[in-house]
């Protein structure tokens, strides 16, 4: 076990674990944010999507060890007050089913829009693509995005 | 006010609870079919003996508070119960705050998510309670005023009296109104006068979803819990000896333990848990037989011909029939066994105490989940509390409480509070899968071209009855046998998504269509003259409604302008389930030589739409659901062991392989029926249909992408 310091949501937190736990696992037992879920373990679903210095990340693959300095944002801390750009287009598209794939979903767009402000249709398909959802919510995630690139300044 | 759990589930306690929303009005209902009227439990009329299992409450400020008693498996229903209410009620939506019912078996009846079935059992109870609460609203406002009762009506959350041109809050009259006696009858509005219901509302649990909140079984957490992960055997396998020697010595891990062949990892987290696990040296024994996915397509062949089959249905002489017949078609349609795969994977929390235990989690059969508990333990069950989370997805995996159970093992043999975690390797491995089955159809035409003798035989895998015997074109057809042979397995199976109809509505579907073909018909006339012999010489029992399903054909075949479209290839499908009609029409183009389903077209009979954004959601997400298990799932087995562990080799569609949806639904005033289910089974046979018009090939096994003619494509 280790004391590794984390830079989550702009605090400096502490955690103390093996070096290979996943960030997915170091985020949801030890610092108590659940936002971010376990989906498959493999970085094949997208569940556990975070920021890792503003790129989307596959947290369940993410050694702790390996983060470092780099700054972390998870749902929780995507905005103050749940009014991100793609958290109030996910809202007014009423994207969610079940909701347990969106947080990933959501952090996955916002870094899309992040990099790219306009992206085409394409480059929405290509990089949503890579998060599942079982209750099929692809067409709303699709127009949530499109919004939420209209909302985006 | 929350409710998290209620310690036992005594009326008395209930009801203390539920007048803790202090003031106001507070009005208990029964929403599950029993008779009893409404009753206010926070005033002088409070009844006592009358059984409730909900309640809506007014608070002075005006905050309406709605009990919505369903598990949430993500299917709205914890949207769309609320919308009944607050529209009998005239509420401003605004301010209504929807709870989640704790597990309370006497006042929470039929608490089980499953079959689509939440809304029907409900519908006039609720719109009952709702209404019931506006009138006694009015007659308070009335008594204010000293006015009339028939002079006032409401409007938005205020009651409303025109001819003075005064109004008063619901807020403000609430209090009054828990003092006046419950109206025995009440007026329900006429359904084209609604305002909420048919409107668009987004899900009540949108703002904790979005930012990450601890909403989901997996998230619960409580100090001191231990986490639990288990090592199952594989199907047809018992444990023989284990070596823990490694994994307890590992970081973190307070137990391994062993029960019923499972051996459970316990420890501080679920990294520690999962490492640990892996280093268990476990050696399986052989308990049964260990089947492999190549013995089973062998034994399906072997069954349909030499098994012994139960009937299921027998009109007229299906034997003279066959015999008569001009030409006689056949097919054969397979289908795999699937993994639910909800998102979130199978996890219960479970504190077991000498002389009790606290379960907490995501399930779609809580009452089944505190029972077998209670037996477990030898306990009475009330002495076992079951509080539910939402529930990242369920498709029917969660009906069962194999995984409750585990947890309660757990907990019991490391005597601490546990949260029992399955991986998704557990997950797809763990069993309890949509059964693999295989179908058999003859249909005799005569030299008319008329259907005059139709065979089905099903054979499944620990499928029950495969078949759904009176579903069309039962009663449209003179001569007919359904019957089926099940074959028994020690891999088990459970309801998936549309139980049966998921895979069998693809066949019956697909077997229509080719059977139309042979008989030189168009697909769509076809089914519609079938239904039309229904009506005015009918076989047997008929236990669909006809005419409802000729008109979600017709609204399909209208809004897809079936057979008018150059350039693309249309297929036709359209079935009852789950008590909605849904007939959809898919459509393919070929790119590069190969057929891309670009469309579906959906036109669904439901009744009356609680709530168009769900409902929509709904339809589309059972089309994408019904479309990608149909093309890409598959699970196989070698001796007893899944092959397919993950989503690296289990392939679930994504967002780049969805056709276009355009959802329509037929506007009637019949009462609503459920669509989490209805709208998945018609899918598969549409795009095959259109995938056959498009090619030229028909596709019998599941999943097409091993068909040969979509091998090749990504
Ligand atoms: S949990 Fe990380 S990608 Fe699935
Ligand atoms: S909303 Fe249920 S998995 Fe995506």
């Amino acid at each position: 076990m280790s004391v590794y310091k984390l830079q989550i949501n702009g605090k400096t937190v502490q955690a103390d674990v093996e070096p290979d736990t996943p960030l997915l696992w170091v985020l949801r037992d030890h610092l108590g944010l659940v936002g971010t879920k376990y989906g498959c373990g493999i970085a094949q679903c997208g569940a556990c999507t975070v920021h890792l210095n503003g790129q989307a990340t596959r947290s369940c693959v993410l050694p702790v060890s390996s983060v470092g300095n780099s700054k972390v944002t998870t749902i929780e801390g995507l905005s103050k007050n749940g009014d991100h750009p793609v958290q109030q287009a996910w809202n007014e598209v009423d994207v969610p089913q079940c909701g347990y794939c969106q947080a990933g979903q959501i952090m996955t767009a916002a870094a899309l829009l992040k990099r790219n402000p306009k992206p085409t249709e394409e480059e929405i398909e290509t990089t949503m693509s890579g998060n599942l959802c079982r209750c099929g919510t692809y067409h709303r995630i699709r127009e949530a995005v499109k919004l939420a690139a209209t909302k985006t300044k | 006010m929350t409710m998290q759990s209620i310690p036992n589930p005594s009326r008395r306690n209930f009801l203390k609870i539920a007048a803790a929303a202090g003031g106001g009005l507070l009005l208990g209902f029964n929403w599950s079919g029993s008779e009893a009227a409404p009753a206010v439990l926070n005033g002088p009329a409070a009844v006592p003996g009358v059984d409730f299992n909900s309640y809506l409450s007014i608070s002075p400020q005006g905050i309406i508070t709605i009990l919505s008693p369903n598990p949430e498996v993500g299917q709205g229903i914890k949207t769309a119960f609320p919308i009944i209410v607050a529209e009998e009620l005239d509420a401003d939506w605004k301010k209504v705050v929807v709870e989640q019912a704790p597990l309370d078996t006497k006042k929470f009846e039929r608490q089980v998510a499953g079959g689509s079935g939440s809304i029907p059992h409900s519908w006039k109870r609720l719109r009952e309670a709702g209404a019931t609460a506006r009138q006694m609203l009015i007659e308070a406002g009335a008594k204010r005023w000293s006015v009339p009762a028939a002079e006032c009506s409401t409007d938005k959350g205020f009651v409303v009296h025109a001819a003075s041109n005064r109004k008063l809050s619901y807020g403000d009259l609430a209090t009054d109104a828990s003092k006046l006696p419950v109206p025995a009858d009440v007026k329900l509005k006429e359904i084209k006068d609604f305002k909420l219901i048919g409107s668009t509302v987004r899900n009540v649990d949108n703002p904790g979803i979005l930012t990450g909140k601890n909403l989901f079984g997996i998230d619960f957490h409580r100090e001191g819990m231990l986490i639990a992960m288990l090592q199952r055997p594989a199907f047809g396998y018992k444990l023989k000896n284990l070596d823990a020697t490694a994994a307890k010595a590992m970081p973190g891990i307070v137990d391994v333990v062993t029960f019923n062949n499972n051996v459970a990892v316990v420890g501080k987290s679920t990294w520690q848990v999962k490492k640990a696990k892996d280093a268990l040296k476990i050696e399986w024994e052989k308990a049964d037989n260990l089947e492999s996915t190549p013995d089973h397509n062998r034994l399906f062949k072997e069954l349909l011909d030499t098994g012994t089959p139960t009937v299921r249905r027998k009109d007229g002489d299906v034997d003279a029939a066959f015999k008569n017949a001009a030409r006689v078609v056949k097919a054969e349609y397979q289908c795999p066994f699937l993994p639910h795969s909800p998102m979130e994977p199978m996890n219960f929390f479970a504190h077991v105490k000498a002389d009790g235990a606290e379960l907490v989690g995501p399930t779609q059969t809580p009452e089944l989940a505190r029972n077998e508990t209670a037996k477990l333990l030898g306990l009475p069950p009330e002495k076992v509390t079951v509080a539910l989370t939402r529930m990242g997805g369920g498709f029917g995996r969660r009906l069962k409480t194999d995984y409750v159970l585990e947890a309660v093992n757990v907990s019991k043999l490391v005597n601490a509070p546990v949260k029992l975690i399955w991986s998704r390797e557990d997950d797809m491995t763990g069993g309890s899968y949509r059964p693999a089955v295989r179908y058999r159809f003859e249909a005799a035409l005569d030299a008319q071209n008329n259907l005059i003798g139709y065979k089905l035989r099903g054979v499944g895998i620990n499928s029950g009855n495969p078949t759904r015997e009176d579903n069309f074109p039962s009663g449209a057809v003179d001569n007919l046998l359904i019957d089926s042979v099940e074959h028994k397995s020690p891999i088990t199976t459970g309801a998936w998504r549309a139980p049966i109809t998921n895979f069998l509505a693809f066949a019956e579907q697909a077997f229509i269509d080719e059977v139309a073909q042979a008989a030189g018909k168009d697909p769509v006339q076809f089914r519609l003259d079938l239904l039309e012999k229904a009506k005015k010489q009918p076989t047997g029992a008929i236990k669909y409604d006809i005419d409802r399903m000729i008109g979600v054909i017709k609204l399909a075949a209208e809004k897809s302008q079936w057979g008018k479209k150059k350039n693309v290839a249309q297929g036709f499908s359209v079935y009852f389930s789950h008590r909605s009609y849904v007939a959809q029409v898919g459509e393919v183009v070929m790119e590069k030589g190969k057929p891309r389903v670009a469309k579906v077209y959906s036109a669904a009979d439901c009744g009356v739409v609680v709530n168009q954004s769900g409902a929509r959601q709904q339809v589309m997400g059972c089309i994408v659901d019904g479309i990608g298990h149909a093309m890409y799932g598959q699970l196989t087995f070698k001796e007893g062991v899944p092959e397919q562990k993950n989503f690296n080799t289990y392939r679930m569609i994504r967002m780049n392989e969805i056709p276009e949806v355009e959802v329509h639904f037929v506007q009637n005033e019949i009462e609503p029926t459920g669509l989490g289910e209805p709208s998945l089974p018609p899918a598969g046979a549409a795009v095959a249909n259109a995938i056959f018009k498009a090619t030229g090939k028909r596709l019998y096994n599941q999943p097409f992408v091993q068909e040969d003619v979509l091998k090749g494509i990504s």
